[in-house]
């Protein structure tokens, strides 16, 4: 099977996920990231490495900051930029995704932006498009979104340096967490040496160690040691399905509290894809705390998704 | 009409043959194997030298999709799939729109499917009305319209004293019901096989105890009420174990699984190929393998194509939302062949699982070439290999996964009745 993400000369033509994407390509994006993390601190914030491209954002899904934070990015390129609430448009009115996508691409698209609740429609869409068209997965429902994981990979790698020697500890909502399963690929491809997931049996998907991490019920145990906690969010719905009691025991059993932190090395950061329940997955004195970079992993993902854009659409 | 297959290689699984035979038939049936009857002046005669002839396959769930979708299908083209696929029998499932629950809807599918007068067609009654799970059909009535068992198709039967009483009163009367098992709690939401695969590619999952509680549910339930019972696409190794162990005991219960669980497991999902979302859910390869052996020693009874036409609005989804079903009636023989070469199995064991076995599990005198019975036949080149191109099926569903396959066996004839309905 071809992957569906490199062309013929094995470079980046579209970003699905960071499963099966070779170590050179994310090394490739996240220096790419940090020569543009400086165009961000310039008076004039912008490149023309995208002008004349128009860069459709298609979001199935609403997700502001996800939204906002690739619009920006794609500014700072010079690109043309559509937002499209498909969740409101087509979509109601009983148009097919495909016929969308038709209508999209007849307007001499260039790159598509795309975020959907179902995992694997961005997959669909780029197997539909004509070669000189892009796509990049702002999330598909639980299975990825690849711009996150590599910006966080850029945040580790800003305040750790080297993926070679850390413990990384993934806590909560692994189930339904295309966030997870983006970094935990990412971290086993840039040899990170031991990533832990920690969470409720009902939280962690069936056979995910074979993802290659190690799993954790207990988050005292999980967070000895470790280098980076990243967080996940929790939704509410999930006290629904039966998978948890409720907020407050969640918080009690997996919440990030100081106590728990302390557990972790003294120099451990803490991230968070966001948005935050505050005092649910995380308390707020650690969110505002000094290990907290969660604000940072903000800004650095318009870096990080400016280098996405302009791989992409330059290959 | 007097027909003369001449020179082939005859395979009747049922009476052990697999010898060079002609063949010879007239008013419908079989009158002669070997050597001509007396008198016998063939008014055609086919040359089937380096061909083999073998009874035409039965096949026990293919939708046709009438009445009801047949946007989706019609009885038309599937019936001509199901003759340029070697299908002579076919089973069809109830779950039409309306679905099979009452005697009229029967007898006028019976009706159209006679007057193409191409493969004979079975329909199976719905268990309950509406397949809404509440009350029983009028089975004594459906079964003189014409169905030969009961069945809720893939629509959840959840409440177990009406399942119960469903079985009871099928068995006051003999008629054998038909369940695929999966719990329909355990499978809410789910799309996938709940296992390594799911988990990579972030689709819902459905354990594999949503099948092996639901076969424990209702084995429990037949042997409570003495039902002849038939579970349908058996999926994993621990599901086709409990059904092996009730054989065991001495329960009346024969199983099928689906000829793409017999050859595919999760791992084909590939990248959310929505092809492979399939009812029940491709498992592991571990279960396809233990299938796979079921097949060979006998405990699983019949493989079927669980044909199932979707249009491309309904598979040009992301995988979680495209409607479930592969096309198969073209598939199933060729399919059978493959498994039989891969197993090394020879031919006149294999194809007994598309023959005389569904037969006998439907009740009916199909499935053999035997002297004085009906001559339904399906004549294919072994030697010659084609690749699956889903714009060249006949069937109106041009969903499947095998595309690019190169599959063994083309047909060349099939006889309904002793009619020639298809040449290719």
């Amino acid at each position: 099977m071809n992957n569906p993400q490199l062309n013929a000369n094995g470079e980046l033509t579209h970003l699905l996920s960071i499963e099966g994407l070779p170590r050179d390509i994310l090394l490739q994006i996240l220096d790419a990231a940090k020569s543009f993390a400086g165009v961000t601190d310039r008076e004039v914030k912008k490149l023309p490495l995208l002008r004349g491209k128009s860069v459709f954002n298609l979001f199935f899904e609403p997700s502001t900051r996800t939204r906002t934070t690739f619009e920006i990015a794609a500014k700072r390129l010079s690109a043309d930029v559509i937002n499209l609430n498909v969740a409101v448009s087509s979509q109601s009115k009983g148009e097919t995704l495909l016929d969308t996508i038709d209508n999209l691409a007849a307007m001499h698209a260039d790159l598509f932006i795309v975020r959907h609740g179902q995992s694997g429609a961005p997959y669909m869409i780029a197997r539909h498009l004509a070669p000189h068209m892009h796509v990049i997965n702002a999330g598909d429902g639980r299975h990825a979104h690849p711009t996150q994981g590599l910006l966080d990979m850029y945040t580790i790698r800003h305040y750790k340096h080297d993926f070679t020697q850390l413990t990384v500890a993934i806590v909560g909502d692994v189930l339904h967490s295309k966030v997870a399963r983006s970094l935990i690929h990412a971290l086993t491809t840039l040899g990170a040496p031991e990533v832990r997931v920690i969470g409720p049996r009902t939280l962690l998907p069936t056979g995910v160690e074979k993802m290659g991490v190690r799993v954790f019920h207990d988050m005292e145990q999980g967070l000895r040691g470790v280098d980076v906690i990243v967080m996940l969010r929790l939704q509410n719905e999930r006290m629904r399905g039966a998978l948890l009691p409720s907020a407050q025991e969640f918080f009690k059993t997996y919440g990030l509290t100081a106590e728990k932190l302390a557990l972790a090395k003294p120099d451990a950061i803490v991230m968070h894809p966001g948005p935050m329940n505050r005092g649910v997955e995380i308390d707020s004195a650690v969110a505002d705390g000094p290990h907290s970079v969660i604000l940072p992993q903000v800004t650095f993902g318009i870096a990080v998704r400016m280098a996405v854009m302009s791989i992409v659409a330059g290959n | 009409m007097k027909i003369h297959l001449a020179n082939g290689h005859l395979i009747d699984p049922k009476h052990g043959v697999d010898a060079k035979q002609d063949v010879f038939i007239a008013a419908g049936k079989v009158v002669a194997i070997g050597r001509a009857p007396d008198g016998f002046a063939a008014n055609r005669t086919i040359d089937t030298a380096g061909l083999t002839i073998m009874p035409g396959v039965v096949d026990l769930a293919a939708r046709l999709r009438e009445p009801g979708f047949e946007y989706k299908a019609t009885l038309e083209s599937e019936m001509l799939a199901a003759v340029a696929g070697g299908v002579t029998t076919l089973a069809c499932p109830p779950d039409t729109d309306p679905p099979l629950d009452e005697p009229g809807l029967v007898e006028m599918l019976k009706h159209r499917a006679k007057s193409l007068n191409l493969a004979h067609v079975y329909p199976l009654g719905a268990l309950t009305v509406g397949l809404a799970g509440e009350r029983i059909t009028e089975m004594a009535e459906l079964t003189e319209a014409g169905c030969v068992a009961f069945s809720h198709a893939d629509h959840p039967l959840t409440d177990n004293q009406v399942l119960l009483r469903a079985l009871q009163y099928a068995a006051t009367f003999d008629f054998s019901v038909w369940l695929r098992p999966q719990d329909a709690y355990l499978s809410k939401g789910g799309v996938a096989h709940d296992g390594e695969v799911a988990t990579r590619l972030g689709l819902a999952g459905i354990p594999r105890c949503a099948e092996t509680i639901a076969v424990s549910t209702i084995l429990e339930l037949a042997r409570a009420s003495g039902v002849r019972l038939h579970l349908a696409r058996i999926s994993s190794a621990d599901g086709l174990k409990l059904v092996s162990a009730a054989k065991r005991d001495g329960l009346r219960v024969t199983c099928d699984v689906a000829v793409h669980h017999a050859h595919l497991s999760e791992i084909d999902i590939g990248y959310f190929d929505s092809n492979c979302n399939l009812v029940p859910p491709l498992r592991s390869p571990r279960d396809r393998d233990a299938l796979r052996a079921g097949l060979e020693d006998g405990s699983v009874d019949a493989m079927c194509s669980d044909h199932t036409p979707v249009d491309d609005d309904g598979k040009l989804t992301p995988f979680g939302e495209a409607e479930p079903g592969a096309t198969g009636l073209e598939l199933l023989l060729p399919l059978t062949l493959k498994w039989a070469t891969e197993a090394k199995l020879p031919l006149v064991a294999a194809l007994g699982r598309i023959t005389h076995r569904p037969a006998a599990i439907l009740g009916i005198d199909a499935g053999h070439l035997g002297v004085g019975h009906p001559a339904d036949i399906c004549v294919f080149d072994p030697r010659m290999h084609w690749k699956v191109n889903p714009s060249n099926l006949r069937s109106q569903g041009k969903n499947t996964p095998f595309t690019g396959y190169e599959l063994p066996g083309k047909v060349r004839f099939t006889l309904v009745e002793g009619r020639v309905v298809f040449e290719g």
